[in-house]
């Protein structure tokens, strides 16, 4: 067999096996027809969580959920542009935001708590800290772990003399939404030098993407300290710490402190403005001051999207999203996110009712 | 081996493709193809620019003398920070992979024996594609490590009285980031270099050879002077390369956006920056990144003519002495 | 230079003998320097991707992302779904610029002694240098704005159609440029006999040139598909990622590098363990097509049987 021979063998097997991967993938052959795909695109804060529920719902209903974590600020812009399905997000629409995507619904799908993570080699889960604390240590006016203001919180450590190694997000993020929400509050100097909000101009640190890119940074760096969603840092058992809250305790973040964190939480309604809801330093004795909800950002009426957007595609949507915050609580827990209140749930069961496609309700 | 169309086509169509008409058919076919990508090219710079319009009509000149990058109304977006991250780390790259990339090219075509050079020379070009991701992942897990537990320390006790050494070392910072730089840039460094070496006429090797030079002397008096446009250009074109460089970066540089003199701060490139945010950026914004984009590509294009013209005055030169 | 015992004794000559040696010496180290990133990239992708490379490396997708020593079935997973991409990918890309960068090559080879013909050269050069994340926000701007007026369906902007358009964007250039090379290579004589029995101009090109270049044009190809699977920055913003696999031109799909950049940067050990697998297989790619293409460069000699 000559060369050309040879090479047109080759060319031809290699069409042939991407073709057939193509197919045994898609369902080409005689799978019945091609299933269901929703793309969504957001915020990393839930995405252990919708990571499992993509899985776990492929498995039941063989829709297939394509969601990338992007950070909320990427999943409000997306949705903005109709360019995914539905978005997601910690950080609630601004006014502004608001008025470019008209239609667009909150439904939390979840909540979770941002810890203060540290890698301190000879230092266990629960250092006590308190906001001003945290902030100064995010302004870089505490440099060193063996500060003073951290050392009378921690009598009983034995904090090392080394430089901390700041660590925040260099994406438009609503866990740092959630984190400069807590500073502001608690920080006067943080509230008037750096704010709160997605995006922010960090006094120091090192920038990582997502909270993935955060945990990891800390996790290969001793010394480092960042913040992290709590599934993240149970993951990878790394070490956070117990933040003092508007009772005045020290509460190390977990099921019961963040689901305690949301019990007062008045909720608005679904089609309206959430650009105030904050569960930041909730009052109770055992709530973790450092807590916030999620939202899936879904339109109201799907029909906006034009013609990608079908009947069928709708209601799958839908489907979803309600099994979501049904069936989809189950698996909340062990990855350390507290199941729904019951009335966030019944909220979110009305807002759901809210989607149309062509005007007809979907639920 | 040949296609016979005898089978597939009638006659009379197969006398009218194989005589004259198939030619200028080819050749306009071919124009237009060639024509064709001329008109991607003004593709891609009109989309760029009607992207980037808002943005230049919302700052003009201010975005490249801004340091400011902040999206919360109202808007300010500046360049300085992402001009100067790029120029430091190639500048990085440059400072330690021209020397390097120097002495490989007089080892592979002065010094080497005949029978290494060819391995040589391919394991060098394999460094060449090696993907940029898994230069920065192997930056993230070894090199920055390395950096920050040995390399740094021993710059810091050495040389901590410089600015440029200041603060605490982290790894992942503009060093870092030029070190991986600049083993990026090696293989076209050393490819162009040894070119530029290899073309200088053996007539100047002779005559250095003859008066009792040695290797090395040969190398430095006759050849490496002749070939100094071909390496500058060579330099230049590694710089084209660095300029570009997105993922390596973005993953060892520490993503923040200020100007410091220190190597070991963190620091941002211009195409670190577009990738981190550009997905997530509100339109006027997005425009401000496609006008930074802009920024880059003429920065990249104006690098790379600079280069051309160097190289080829390297041939050029080259052929004038026989 | 000729052995002198008396040559030893006179000291600035050994002198001179030694400045030699030592940069004969130097020069070797910059190799060695040169060389050791590279092993030290091959043997840590080897460490760290070795546990994931299993049975299901190939053929299984994403896992939820876990850690082995907590979760007890912690699945290691695959990245099957990269894979496919990545082949889609570069296969779709490849179709369309083989041929587009080979005919415009052809062009300014054959055709192009003149202004259209140097302008073509100096522009695809141009191109060549054009930072791979620029091409990226050009086509993610493009398709939106087409999505924006309604020419094309929005969710279009993330899909395989336009991570193929931008690989191909990438790809264009250096085929055609490494094709008008090749092209050039081909001794006049070899198209002046052609013609002078009387074959027609196009198909002396299409007969006799393309195939003495082959072995050129080949090597373009190849360089230009190596450089399209490993390019990351561009996908990000058109791809986009998908945890299943293929699922249509007009979806989302997943690619290698991507792969290789968002789960490399997490804290997860079995997502950091495809990652570095990833990483390898990559790199073993790119290495498997350097060799063959320098192969088929040294077999120029037997193909066509021209002798220079």
């Amino acid at each position: 067999m000559n060369r050309r021979t040879l090479y047109i063998a080759i060319g031809a097997v290699a069409v042939v096996a991407v073709i057939i991967g193509a197919g045994a993938l898609t369902g080409w052959f005689g799978g019945g027809p091609p299933p269901i795909t929703l793309v969504g695109a957001g915020a990393t804060f839930p995405y252990p969580l919708i990571s499992k529920w993509s899985i776990e719902y492929h498995a039941r209903t063989g829709v297939q959920i394509n969601y990338q974590s992007i950070g909320s600020g990427g999943g409000i812009q997306q949705i903005t542009a109709k360019t995914v399905d539905f978005g997601a997000s910690d950080a609630p629409l601004t006014a502004t935001e608001r008025a470019a995507a008209p239609g667009l619904l909150h439904i939390p799908e979840t909540l979770g708590a941002v810890t203060f993570v540290y890698n301190l080699p000879s230092i266990a889960s629960g250092l006590n800290l308190t906001g001003s604390v945290i902030a100064d240590i995010f302004l870089c006016r505490i440099t060193r772990w063996n500060h003073a203001n951290i050392a009378t919180l921690n009598p009983s450590r034995s904090l090392p003399d080394r430089d901390i190694f700041v660590v925040h997000r260099s994406d438009g993020s609503g866990t740092t939404f959630v984190w400069t929400d807590y500073l502001s509050k608690l920080s006067p100097t943080w509230a008037s030098q750096v704010g709160k909000g997605k995006s922010v101009n960090w006094p120091c640190g090192l920038g990582a993407k997502g909270n993935e890119g955060v945990a990891g940074v800390v996790a290969g760096n001793p010394y480092a300290a960042g913040y992290v969603e709590l599934a993240y840092a149970e993951i990878q058992r790394m070490t956070y710490g117990a933040v003092k809250n508007a009772a005045g305790n020290f509460v190390l973040p977990s099921l019961n402190s963040t689901a305690a964190a949301a019990v007062a939480a008045i909720l608005p309604n679904g089609e309206d403005s959430w650009t105030n809801v904050s569960i930041v330093n909730a009052p109770g004795a055992l709530s973790y001051p450092i807590a916030s909800f999620t939202y899936l950002l879904v339109y109201r009426e799907l029909n906006v999207f034009g013609a990608s957007m079908t009947q069928v595609k709708a209601k799958a949507l839908v489907d979803f999203v309600w099994w979501v915050v049904h069936d989809g609580q189950a698996f909340s827990s062990a990855l350390l996110y507290p199941p729904l209140p019951a009335s966030v749930l019944g909220a979110d069961e009305r807002t759901i009712g809210l989607i149309t496609f062509n005007g007809q309700a979907l639920r | 081996m040949r296609l016979s169309l005898k089978g597939l086509v009638p006659a009379r169509l197969r006398r009218w493709l194989g005589g004259a008409p198939g030619d200028p058919l080819f050749h306009l076919l071919t124009e237009v193809v060639a024509l064709g990508i001329l008109a991607l090219l003004a593709a891609i710079v009109i989309v760029l620019f009607v992207g980037a319009g808002e943005a230049m009509r919302a700052f003009g000149p201010r975005f490249l003398t801004g340091s400011v990058w902040d999206p919360t109304p109202p808007e300010e977006f500046g360049a300085v920070p992402f001009v100067y991250g790029t120029l430091v780390t190639s500048a990085v790259a440059l400072l330690l992979g021209v020397p390097v990339s120097l002495g490989i090219a007089i080892f592979l075509s002065e010094q080497a024996p005949p029978w290494i050079r060819t391995p040589l020379t391919f394991l060098v070009e394999v460094l060449a594609a090696v993907p940029s991701v898994v230069y920065g992942l192997w930056g993230i897990f070894v090199l920055a490590p390395g950096m920050r537990d040995t390399v740094e320390p021993a710059l810091q006790s050495v040389f901590g009285f410089l600015p440029l050494f200041h603060g605490t070392p982290f790894g992942l910072d503009k060093l870092t980031a030029g070190v991986i730089l600049a083993i990026m840039v090696i293989p076209t460094i050393s490819a162009v270099s040894r070119e530029a070496l290899l073309a200088v006429p053996d007539s100047q090797r002779e005559a250095a050879l003859s008066l009792g030079a040695t290797r090395w002397e040969t190398t430095r008096l006759a050849v490496l002077r002749y070939a100094r446009s071909g390496i500058f250009g060579a330099t230049i074109l590694g710089l084209g390369r660095a300029v570009g460089e997105t993922m390596a970066v973005t993953m060892t540089i520490g993503n923040r956006n200020i100007v410091s003199v220190s190597l070991l701060d963190q620091g941002q490139t211009i195409a670190s920056w577009i990738a981190n945010n550009f997905t997530e950026a509100q339109p006027l914004e997005v425009s401000a990144l496609i006008e930074l984009g802009l920024v880059l590509m003429l920065l990249a294009l104006v690098i790379n003519v600079v280069a051309r013209l160097l190289v080829l005055r390297m041939f050029r030169v080259a052929e004038g002495v026989r | 230079m000729t052995f002198h015992p008396m040559r030893f004794l006179i000291d600035r000559d050994a002198r001179r003998r030694l400045k030699d040696r030592l940069a004969q010496v130097a020069t070797f180290l910059c190799v060695v320097i040169a060389l050791i990133p590279l092993g030290s990239i091959l043997v840590t992708a080897v460490a760290r991707g070795a546990a994931a490379i299993g049975p299901g490396f190939f053929t299984d997708s994403l896992p939820p992302p876990c850690n082995p020593d907590v979760t007890p079935n912690c699945p290691t997973g695959g990245i099957a779904n990269a894979i496919q991409g990545t082949l889609i990918l570069v296969a779709l890309a490849a179709g369309i610029s083989l041929p587009v960068g080979v005919l415009a090559g052809v062009y300014v080879s054959e055709y192009g002694a003149n202004r259209i013909g140097r302008s073509v050269r100096f522009f695809t050069d141009v191109m060549t240098n054009i930072p791979s994340i620029v091409i990226g926000i050009f086509v993610y701007t493009l398709f939106l704005e087409l999505g924006v007026l309604g020419w094309v369906d929005r969710g279009l902007v993330f899909s395989a159609t336009t991570g193929a358009i931008a690989l191909s964007t990438i790809m264009i250039p250096i085929v055609a440029r490494t094709s008008e090379e090749a092209l050039k290579l081909v001794p006049v004589a070899v198209r002046e006999a052609a013609l002078a029995l009387g074959v027609p101009k196009y198909r002396t090109i299409l007969r006799v040139v393309l195939s003495t270049a082959r072995s050129g044009l080949v090597t373009g190809a190849l360089l230009a598909i190596a450089r399209a699977a490993g390019e990351t920055a561009p996908l990000i913003m058109t791809a986009f990622g998908n945890p299943f696999g293929f699922q249509g031109l007009d979806q989302p799909v997943e690619a290698m590098p991507r792969i290789i950049f968002v789960y490399g940067i997490t804290p997860f050990p079995n997502w950091q363990a495809l990652a570095w697998g990833a990483a390898l297989v990559l790199v073993l790619i790119s290495l498997l097509i350097s060799i063959a293409s320098r192969l088929v460069l040294r077999s120029r000699f037997s193909i066509g049987g021209v002798h220079r």
